[in-house]
């Protein structure tokens, strides 16, 4: 298993092989799947600024990454939304393109912009398998103790190691 | 989450009061990392170290934190860089 991100120079680095590899691209190319880009409505000044629709996500997956900007106050959230989910769906699309571009079987070297753009990407795969495997905060210690027959032990895995790969990022990065 | 926004009010036209602050909040959530959320609050806001380690234990521990005040403009342009990074944050009215 890859041994994490380490400072390198000016940026980070990591050693993956290509069973990592094809696994990040699986679970970053789905996010892009799934966050489309920006919607906006069909006026051409509405589409030039980015307003898109106030209404929020029902994917519940979509609705974790771009949640709603107030609580107390629906009207308020949906302009929120209007005006930023176009922007935030790019940035998204933006983050996981990165990430697509630049992993490769071996030494990844990645400059401080491009390892920003993986912290989110990979938090962003995160978000959606914590929404889908319904991950609570004793998820490590639901693994250790998870039978490797059980049907969901892949994805639990999958999500520790990503974990473990962005903890070391962060710590990179620091 | 009970309601504790205060209901909004129609202000008359010559009414000169600064807008009250605005507030932006990060809730706890069972899959954003200590570190992770340590690291985003200094990146984005430029908060030391140990300023941004002790907002996100408040966020863990207490379920929330305000970790900005200001106008409202400017809350919700953090709340966007927050949601960016994949954190749940909101914007509301300091009461």
């Amino acid at each position: 298993m890859s041994t994490g991100f380490k400072s390198s120079g000016k940026g980070v680095s990591v050693k993956l092989d290509a069973g990592e590899v094809s696994l990040l691209v699986s679970l970053v190319s789905q996010v892009l799947d799934l966050v489309e880009p920006g919607a906006t409505g069909d006026d051409p000044l509405e589409r030039a600024l980015g307003i898109g629709s106030p209404e929020a996500p029902s994917d519940p997956v979509l609705a974790r990454l771009f949640p709603a900007a107030y609580a107390d106050d629906d009207k308020a959230a949906g302009e929120f939304r209007r005006y930023t989910e176009a922007t935030l769906r790019d940035g998204k699309r933006a983050d996981a393109t990165t990430l697509l571009e630049t992993v490769e079987p071996g030494k990844v070297q990645l400059t401080a912009e491009q390892a920003l753009a993986w912290l989110r990407a990979i938090n962003d795969v995160r978000l959606a398998l914590g929404i889908r495997l319904e991950v609570t905060e004793e998820v490590h210690e639901e693994i250790a103790s998870m039978s490797e027959d059980d049907p969901r032990y892949p994805a639990f895995v999958t999500y520790d190691w990503l974990t473990y790969l962005q903890d070391t990022l962060v710590r990179a990065l620091w | 989450m009970g309601s504790t926004a205060p209901a909004e009010v129609e202000r008359p036209s010559t009414d000169v009061r600064p807008d009250l602050p605005w507030l932006t909040i990060v809730w706890n959530d069972p899959v954003n990392l200590m570190s992770y959320v340590t690291y985003v609050f200094q990146a984005v806001f430029g908060y030391p170290r140990e300023k941004a380690e002790k907002l996100m234990m408040d966020v863990h521990h207490k379920g929330r934190a305000v970790v900005a005040s200001g106008a409202r403009e400017e809350m919700e342009r953090d709340v966007q860089i927050l949601h960016s990074y994949g954190l749940w944050a909101t914007v509301q009215r300091d009461s």
